[in-house]
């Protein structure tokens, strides 16, 4: 049996901050705005797929819903900051934990629910709140929140000459929910959410209460999301409904995930790097004149990833996940 | 202490809508022994393993663990006390490495991931599974899944095991050593109980055997006396009278 | 002004649309019962459906009431292509296969949808008036609008007709026996990938059918399927995975419960008073209201 896990564990962690490092200096190369917009958005998908793949790839509850989560940090954090003055660092505090209290709460009636009826349950509960929030008057209804920006500031997040705060918050947060699910996959966690995933019977059987696991999974998942919702909002000083709580998000989210590799360490960051430019340029190039190209590429990708590769691309650079021996 | 029950299920009775699965079942097991739980098909020895097992509480009477009532105690609860089982139809996490599914097992007692792989690893040689730690649990073949089964089950350091139907089969050599292993598994101090329907397999190996017939207890007993025994003779010829002429 | 006759008014329309909520319910239930596969393009067909009638109508000069039945057939061949095209390889995945049916016919849902929007513009277009437009019966005292009367009644027809098909043949047993045991079988001499081509037919035959009279009196656009694929899954889910007659039955509640919420509640709200009965019900009762899966 090799004997080298615990080597190979820290190697990942070198080959992570190394990434780190390399793309901490991308803005020194890249200094057109339009291509420093795609790396921000590239960046924050890559940690919110990640979240997402902590409650739906490693503990296989797949939900479609969580532009819920998302919405709702936005939502909160500008809420709080618009109405009451609130910096967005709390906010964003404040949106992840009633994020993780909403996923508890939901989770309490929702992980009775096996299979597609829990994925048509989230769905079905993110389009009521999407729905709710369009008609809420107070929040904004359709017409959503505007945030003035007041000039380049970290104390109220909030910069308008330069894209480059942005980026590097969303390469924290990418390494941040990076080392979390890092940390998490050799926890007893990580180990009971793929028991769970893989046979729930067998893990009760093993002592695994099913449904505090898939609950603590949901409670991580929806605080991360909700915090890059929080970001979004401050990166783009608008939101509304459709922005931020359509189901296009929902899969936007999942998608990085599927296609890098459901359930994996790099999986996510992988699928994001290519997923996103890849809808940038071709909604640029071409999805501007309606024509649907962009949806033809997108729906391909997808289908052909989901077909050909369901472990996702991650599989062509990693053999298996099987030698996780030794001492 | 010692010579209290480490099971017993008293008045046991389990209905599925109209059909009547147990019937006031009151069995007792020994600590340290290997008992044998056998029967023609559709005795309900299936329904009283799961009950024992946890996975739905009696419609009828108590079951008792290690002194203590666990009959409202759910599967996970069972475990945690000291009862395992093994799942008939193999149900391994196939997406996991073989030592991951036997983690998965020991992280019930281990105090971090790293001791519950040092368990992992040991129950692994003692079942025979070590040089196929690394592989995907779904790469086994079958006689190695079961063991796997076993091996996860054993991972949670149970005081019961309960075996269902892993002899069954099996090559003559591979059943060989599955029976050397449930003898290994009781040595170091684990009861056993077992479902088993190849006879004369198991019959060589058990302390004791319970008969089940139409959800009743038939009969009990040390192998050499039930075998002989007429009531038992006749349920299973009737059952072999019944396959013949159907 | 809610009076009585305007209850009773609504709940009419609201019955009449959740017979075709069943219809296109039903397909899904049935492919679903099938092979335990939830096919995520569902609204897409319906929207193809759309398409090839207003094809039928505005091309070839047929009246919506004869491009029904070449609408079914068309969407019948296109089921059994994406059948065999691309679930028959979603189902041989050997890991994540919930997660593979799932996201494959998504990827097809946003492909049909890209594609009706690079052959059709996202423009709204609508059927040119049929004999069947603007017309109401009265019955009971409530005026029901033509079109979805008729809608409704063929709805009605083709669950009698699904009934006998599953009763009475041949292919209505086997598709049972393949429901029951799909690897038994192989066994009798039914070819399972067959059955489940067609299986896959029929269920998309009979979205046709919902779009053919769907679109005499609703917009047609590229995006039209998402609404109504959701209130589908809904009804099935509601009904219960595995049960076609709960289908049937779920379609019917969702019409009445949408008529109701439309008037209690802002409109833009309607949808709401649907997804708390699901959530509702399932919480409830998890398996659906009639569900065995």
């Amino acid at each position: 049996m090799p004997t080298d896990f615990p080597e190979r564990r820290r190697r990942l962690l070198f080959v992570a901050a190394a990434l780190v490092v390399m793309v901490a200096a991308l803005p020194l190369f890249v200094r057109d705005v339009y291509v420093q917009n795609i790396l921000v958005l590239t960046l924050m998908y890559a940690a919110l797929s990640q979240s997402w793949n902590i409650l739906s790839g490693y503990c296989g509850q797949i939900s479609l819903g969580h532009a819920l989560y998302f919405g709702l940090g936005a939502y909160t954090s500008t809420i709080l900051f618009t109405k009451f003055g609130v910096l967005p660092w709390f906010g964003m505090l404040g949106g992840g934990i009633l994020s993780a209290l909403i996923a508890l709460a939901l989770g309490y009636p929702c992980f009775r629910l096996r299979g597609h009826y829990f994925v048509i349950a989230t769905i079905v509960i993110a389009e009521t709140a999407y729905l709710l929030f369009l008609n809420w008057d107070w929040a904004g209804a359709a017409l959503g929140i505007n945030m003035r920006v007041r000039g380049d500031s970290w104390v109220t997040f909030q910069f308008a000459r330069s894209k480059l705060p942005y980026f590097y918050f969303a390469l924290g947060l990418a390494a941040l929910t990076w080392l979390v699910t890092w940390a998490l996959e050799e926890s007893k966690w990580g180990y009971w959410w793929r028991a769970v995933k893989d046979n729930p019977e067998a893990a009760e059987s093993l002592g695994v209460v099913v449904f505090h696991s898939k609950m603590a999974a949901a409670a991580v998942s929806a605080f991360f999301t909700a915090i890059g919702g929080s970001f979004y909002a401050q990166f783009v000083s608008y939101i509304d409904p459709d922005s931020v709580m359509s189901f296009h998000f929902s899969l936007l989210m999942a998608l990085p995930a599927v296609l890098g590799g459901i359930g994996t360490l790099w999986g996510p960051a992988l699928g994001a790097a290519i997923l996103i430019p890849l809808t940038e340029l071709t909604r640029s190039y071409v999805g501007g004149s309606g024509k649907g190209i962009d949806l033809i590429v997108y729906g391909a990708l997808v289908m052909i990833i989901a077909l050909a590769r369901p472990e996702g691309l991650i599989s062509l650079f990693a053999p298996r996940r099987r030698a996780r021996v030794g001492k | 202490m010692t010579s209290e029950p480490i099971l017993e299920t008293r008045g046991v009775s389990h209905h599925f809508g109209g059909l009547v699965a147990n019937r006031d079942i009151s069995i007792a097991v020994a600590r340290g022994e290997i008992v044998g739980l056998i029967g023609p098909n559709g005795a309900g020895k299936s329904t009283l393993f799961n009950l024992i097992a946890g996975v739905a509480p009696p419609t009828h009477g108590s079951i008792w663990f290690d002194g203590a009532n666990v009959t409202a105690l759910p599967a996970t609860g069972r475990c945690r006390r000291g009862i395992a089982r093994t799942f008939q139809v193999v149900k391994s996490f196939d997406g996991m490495s073989v030592i991951d599914n036997v983690i998965v097992g020991a992280l019930v007692r281990a105090h971090s991931v790293r001791a519950a792989r040092d368990h992992a690893v040991e129950v692994l040689q003692f079942t025979g599974l070590g040089q196929r730690a690394g592989a995907l649990a779904s790469e086994l073949t079958p006689s190695e899944k079961r063991r796997l089964e076993i091996a996860r089950a054993l991972a949670t350091a149970p005081k019961l095991l309960l075996l269902d139907e892993v002899l069954t089969g099996l090559t003559p050599a591979e059943a060989q050593r599955g029976v050397e292993l449930v003898r290994a598994i009781r040595e170091r101090g684990t009861t056993i109980l077992m479902v088993e329907h190849v006879m004369e397999i198991v019959m060589p190996l058990v302390d004791r055997a319970i008969v089940l017939d139409l959800g009743s207890v038939l009969a009990e007993g040390k192998p050499a006396d039930v075998v002989r025994n007429p009531a038992v003779i006749s349920a299973y010829l009737g059952e072999r009278h019944r396959a013949r002429s159907a | 002004m809610l009076t009585v006759e305007t209850i009773v008014q609504s709940l009419a329309s609201g019955l009449l649309m959740g017979l075709l909520y069943g219809l296109i319910a039903v397909g899904l239930a049935l492919i679903f019962g099938l092979m335990d596969v939830v096919n995520f393009a569902h609204g897409e067909f319906l929207m193809a459906a759309m398409y090839a009638t207003f094809g039928c109508v505005v091309f070839l000069a047929l009246d919506p009431v004869f491009a029904a039945p070449l609408v079914a057939a068309a969407l019948f061949a296109l089921g059994a292509v994406v059948y065999l095209g691309v679930v028959s390889f979603a189902m041989r995945a050997k890991t994540n296969v919930g997660m593979v049916q799932i996201f494959a016919t998504f990827g097809l849902a946003i492909l049909m949808r890209g594609l009706a929007q690079w052959l059709f513009t996202p423009d709204y277009r609508s059927i040119p008036t049929s004999w069947l437009a603007n017309k109401t019966v009265p019955v009971f005292g409530v005026f029901l609008p033509l079109p979805q009367l008729a809608g409704a009644l063929v709805a009605i027809a083709a669950f009698g007709g699904l009934y006998l098909v599953i009763r009475r043949t041949d292919f209505g047993r086997a598709l049972e026996a393949t429901r029951e045991d799909a690897g038994a079988v192989a066994l009798v001499g039914i070819n399972r990938n067959r059955i489940f081509a067609l299986g896959w037919g029929l269920g998309a035959a009979l979205v046709g059918l919902a779009g053919a009279i769907m679109a005499t009196f609703f917009y047609i656009y590229p995006d039209v399927g998402a609404s109504f694929a959701l209130i589908a899954y809904v009804t099935v889910a509601l009904g219960g995975f595995g049960s076609v007659f709960g289908a049937f039955a779920g379609g019917i509640l969702i019409g009445l419960v949408e008529a109701t919420t439309a008037m209690i509640m802002p409109p833009a709200l309607k949808s709401v008073g649907i997804y708390a009965v699901y959530l509702g019900v399932v919480f409830l009762r998890p398996r659906g209201l009639f569900g065995s899966i």
